[in-house]
């Protein structure tokens, strides 16, 4: 076949589009937080004290870092599903979360006595935290992989960690109403491990699943 | 490639995406000469450039709702065309560098085809039959969608769904093999 005979058979099809790719993130990433939401009210719920919690500092700084979190790995997920977007220009907002989680728990380790430390930052969730945040994130990750099968990644791969990144964010937001352990030392380790799990198997299915 | 020709280039696909066939066509047709001059430059041996030409307009159709309609068009042509010109090498088992610089790409010189027997063309044989005759009726015949409908007793709309399916087919063929 030539190209003005492949030319031909595209032009009768024009008619035929797809969702425009900026509303398909948008319905994903609502799609993705009921399905977290739901995974987390029937798996774990909010902590008993939720309401007393959400006066103290330490408690509002995970969903401060969590949210960030998402907003970034949104952005750029949203931008990796584009061929020909300016990518680094996003990326360069990861860091974004490093410089939170550093400085408060800097901040922590002035605050807390040092032979307390080790207790805080083992707490009492960590097996929780590793087993939840990864499985309410879970459905959220299938949603995002089957929005980018939808756009075209140049970088499957690249594009996958991020999407369990975003998933890991909203697990992470969610699992934080449920964790007593407020400390930053909790969380900059055990949830950061958490989505790193979420992040390992984006990359891994983002190969084969957005291939296209 | 300057801004003028950049313009006509978005407001060709703008006028596709609105539905205007004939635009899309002159938008394909620019797109597959400036594809064409980039993966002719990018190629020595091994694959053939204007199997890149034709999988990347493939890919370009099946993925015009990825284009932003109010961004430039030509970062998105070529970074599909890229992408399919190393996932082509990495097909046939070879590793290559694809520059990304753009200043190549600004010289671009949009060429013309020569003949010669198109991996496309092997990959319609795996359609099913009802697909491979509408698919070859529209682009090798070129018949319209209300002629092909009439020369095989189909109503129009079958013929546009057996078309898309086929294309379809072979878009997923490209990626996955």
């Amino acid at each position: 076949m030539q190209t003005n005979d492949l030319i031909n058979a595209l032009r009768a099809d024009a008619a035929k589009q797809a969702m425009p790719l900026g509303y398909s993130w948008w319905i994903a990433i609502v799609a993705a937080t009921i399905i977290a939401a739901g995974a987390f009210f029937i798996l774990i719920g909010p902590r008993p004290d939720f309401t007393v919690a959400a006066h103290t500092p330490r408690f509002l700084f995970k969903f401060i870092v969590t949210l960030a979190l998402v907003v970034v790995a949104f952005a750029l997920l949203r931008v990796l599903s584009r061929p020909g977007s300016d990518v680094r220009h996003v990326a360069y907002w990861l860091v974004l979360m490093p410089i939170l989680l550093g400085t408060a728990v800097a901040a922590e380790l002035f605050a807390v006595p040092s032979d307390q430390l080790v207790t805080v930052w083992w707490g009492s969730n960590v097996y929780v935290c590793l087993t939840f945040i990864p499985l309410i994130g879970l459905g959220a990750l299938a949603v995002f992989l089957a929005a980018l099968r939808h756009g075209a990644p140049t970088r499957p791969r690249l594009a996958g960690a991020v999407a369990g990144l975003l998933a890991g964010g909203i697990a992470a937001t969610f699992y934080a109403a449920h964790c007593t352990d407020d400390s930053p030392l909790f969380v900059a380790t055990w949830y950061s491990i958490a989505i790193a799990g979420l992040v390992a198997l984006g990359a891994i299915c983002g190969r084969r699943v957005a291939r296209w | 490639m300057n801004g003028d020709a950049e313009n006509e280039l978005a407001t060709l696909l703008r006028a596709a995406i609105a539905g205007d066939e004939r635009a899309y066509a002159e938008f394909l047709g620019r797109t597959a000469a400036i594809v064409r001059g980039f993966a002719r430059r990018k190629i020595q041996g091994g694959v053939d450039p204007e199997d890149i030409v034709q999988e990347t307009l493939l890919a370009l159709h099946m993925k015009r709702h990825t284009w932003k309609t109010d961004a430039p068009v030509s970062p998105w042509v070529y970074a599909i065309a890229r992408f399919k010109l190393i996932d082509a090498f990495r097909k046939r088992g070879r590793h290559v560098e694809v520059e990304i610089g753009e200043i190549a790409e600004t010289v671009a010189q949009p060429e013309a085809e020569t003949v010669s027997d198109r991996e496309i063309g092997r990959v319609l044989d795996g359609l099913t039959a009802g697909q491979r005759s509408v698919v070859a009726a529209i682009s090798i015949e070129g018949r319209s969608i209300g002629e092909t409908a009439a020369k095989f007793g189909m109503t129009e709309t079958a013929v546009r769904v057996a078309l898309h399916r086929g294309l379809r087919s072979i878009a997923k063929k490209f990626g996955r093999s």
